[in-house]
């Protein structure tokens, strides 16, 4: 035991004495959840717009002001031609551009229907959505008012409620996201870096001829990984919610057991890549090319697993952060309990165990 | 003479590669053995044997007394191990270096502090006993990694190529230590490819394509081959006159 603590002593100095590996573990998880919680997100606020107002009368103008009133757009520019449209948007002035038909007013009340156009600019698919929604929202609603006088009732209501995420916040998406992938940058890559480097500089030969086991050297290498991960995780949380207001609804204990799971998980496989890596560039590609990326991409974290080609969701199977951010998004936003997340739970530390396990052949292959 | 190690027919094979071919030797304790052979002999094949890192093909071999294949976890408490490379930890300050390997051998705290002091006196460290690794020059750190892997008191202690990368007048202080320790009953088990460094061993081996050619001590070596040095005896070995 004593063994031990000396070799876990070592490797907290290694990894405090290097300033890179200080930026990466503490720096990069908060810029992260920093920066995806500002700039991720799918509300829109201050979006610019040209109106092009071929009326001008009472009811476009209460229109336009209602648009303005919303905090969602800003009118930057008024048209007096259509042939301005192409030159607002080319230039960026506007994101979109409402025009408002001719006689509108008029034509409101009639079967004649009034007419406005939304041209947008579809460069950026998402943020054209999102505006077109939200002016045809506001559209809506204007006309709602304008009809309620009438006597003719509406056949169908509809009533939206958003449970688990009522305002449609961003953070309730990327925080579970954002922790799988730091967890598993940091667990995964850091240990693969590390025992490829005692490989590379030829302390690890100088280890196995101690009487340290293997599995002793192994365990003193991730100590302080689980450590700093674990951390690294309440971190996470605590500025997820004291900075961007998102709560845990369910069981703050379970929470962290899974969190120390995954990390579990990560790390055995961060040594299951440093048993096939000899220096640390192999090491580190390896991670990045195998967990990172299919990490972001994958997991469900930015784009939902049901919209990609089946080939693309069945890989989505085999990657840990999947499950991972279902047992997180459960716990947190939605409040339920291990009943709910035992079969997830269960395929991680079945991974844990098989990563674990190839980990050991691999490692007695390579010693013979 | 008591043998600390004995190998019989020690032989090793990767695939169809003989790395050590039918290997036989015995070094007796407090003994100065050298292997030497030009790189790619099977000098460190022998060296990883012994230490338990690699598993022989076939042979009987024992060190400390103990059989490789059966007992290399215990074997591994009774032997010391410098590699090329030192070993030591750039990052880390000498005596936090000491401490490591002090304590992954299980010295006791207070034994670890006693032999820092004695070490930091014998190489007289201690103005700079918490500078980093890294900033030493190489002969530093050469005798300081075989101070640290005799620390524990093995009965033998393995060098391999240990005097590679330093200068010849830094190569002779390094062999001096090696006869102090020598001189104390620990083993010395030295591979190297400097011909010239096999005269101060008491017993060498050369081997030349995974096979042992000759053992003996230099000066029965010299007289046998009738050569000048050791040098001379490897250049009859490894390239026999043809025809």
């Amino acid at each position: 035991m004593k063994r031990f603590a000396g070799f876990v002593i070592k490797e907290f100095l290694h990894i405090f004495r290097d300033y890179r590996t200080m930026v990466i573990l503490f720096g990069i998880p908060v810029a992260q959840i920093l920066i995806f919680g500002f700039v991720i997100t799918n509300e829109i606020r201050d979006v610019d717009l040209a109106v092009l107002d071929m009326s001008r009368d009472e009811e476009t103008r209460g229109i336009t002001e209602r648009v303005e009133a919303s905090g969602y757009f800003t009118i930057q520019k008024r048209l007096e031609s259509p042939g301005e449209i192409e030159a607002v948007l080319r230039s960026g002035t506007a994101r979109a551009v409402i025009v408002f038909g001719q006689r509108f007013a008029e034509r409101l009340p009639g079967e004649d229907k009034a007419q406005i156009q939304i041209v947008a600019d579809a460069s950026d698919p998402n943020t054209a959505t999102l505006v077109t929604n939200y002016l045809n929202a506001i559209f809506t609603s204007y006309e709602m008012e304008l009809v309620k006088p009438s006597p003719v009732p509406h056949l169908i209501e509809t009533q939206e409620r958003m449970v688990y995420n009522p305002n449609m916040e961003g953070v309730y998406m990327f925080v579970p996201g954002t922790m799988a992938m730091i967890l598993m940058l940091i667990c995964a890559m850091m240990t693969s870096i590390t025992i490829a480097r005692e490989k590379e500089t030829g302390t690890m030969e100088t280890l196995l001829v101690s009487p340290l086991r293997p599995f002793q050297i192994i365990a003193g290498k991730i100590t302080p990984y689980i450590v700093l991960s674990f951390i690294n995780a309440i971190t996470i949380l605590l500025l997820s919610y004291f900075v961007f207001g998102l709560p845990v609804h369910g069981s703050l204990v379970l929470l962290l057991a899974q969190c120390l799971l995954y990390t579990v998980m990560a790390l055995s496989l961060g040594i299951l890549i440093s048993t096939v890596s000899n220096n640390q560039v192999t090491a580190m590609m390896i991670s990045m090319f195998t967990l990172m990326i299919p990490t972001i991409l994958l997991s469900g974290f930015i784009y939902p697993v049901e919209n990609m080609p089946p080939l693309l969701q069945w890989l989505s199977y085999i990657m840990p952060p999947r499950y991972f951010i279902e047992i997180i998004k459960n716990i947190m936003i939605k409040g339920t309990g291990i009943l709910f997340v035992w079969q997830q739970t269960l395929v991680i530390a079945a991974m844990t165990v098989v990563f674990v396990g190839a980990s050991v052949l691999n490692f007695k292959v390579r010693l013979e | 003479m008591e043998k600390v190690i004995e190998a019989v027919d020690m032989t090793k094979k990767f695939g169809s590669f003989v790395a050590n071919d039918s290997l036989t030797f015995n070094v007796g304790r407090g003994e100065i053995f050298g292997l030497l052979g030009a790189n790619g002999a099977g000098k460190t094949t022998a060296i990883r044997i012994m230490c338990g890192l690699l598993r022989p093909t076939s042979g009987k071999i024992t060190v400390a007394g103990m059989n490789v294949y059966r007992q290399a976890e215990r074997i591994k408490r009774r032997i010391g191990y410098m590699s090329q490379s030192f070993s030591l930890y750039e990052d880390l300050t000498i005596l936090e270096n000491i401490r490591f390997y002090g304590g992954i051998y299980g010295l006791p705290e207070r034994v670890i502090r006693r032999k820092s002091q004695e070490l930091a006196e014998k190489l007289d460290f201690w103005r700079i006993r918490n500078s980093l690794i890294g900033s030493l020059p190489p002969g530093w750190k050469q005798k300081l990694s075989f101070s640290i892997a005799v620390m524990h008191r093995p009965d033998i202690v393995f060098l391999d190529e240990p005097t590679s990368g330093v200068d010849p007048d830094t190569r002779r202080q390094f062999w001096d230590l090696i006869y102090e320790t020598a001189a104390e009953g620990i083993t010395v088990f030295v591979t190297t490819h400097y011909m010239d460094e096999a005269e101060y061993c008491e017993r060498v081996c050369i081997m030349a394509d995974g096979r042992i050619e000759a053992t003996g001590s230099p000066a029965d070596l010299k007289e046998l081959y009738g050569a000048g040095s050791i040098d001379d005896v490897f250049v009859k070995i490894a390239r026999p006159p043809r025809g």
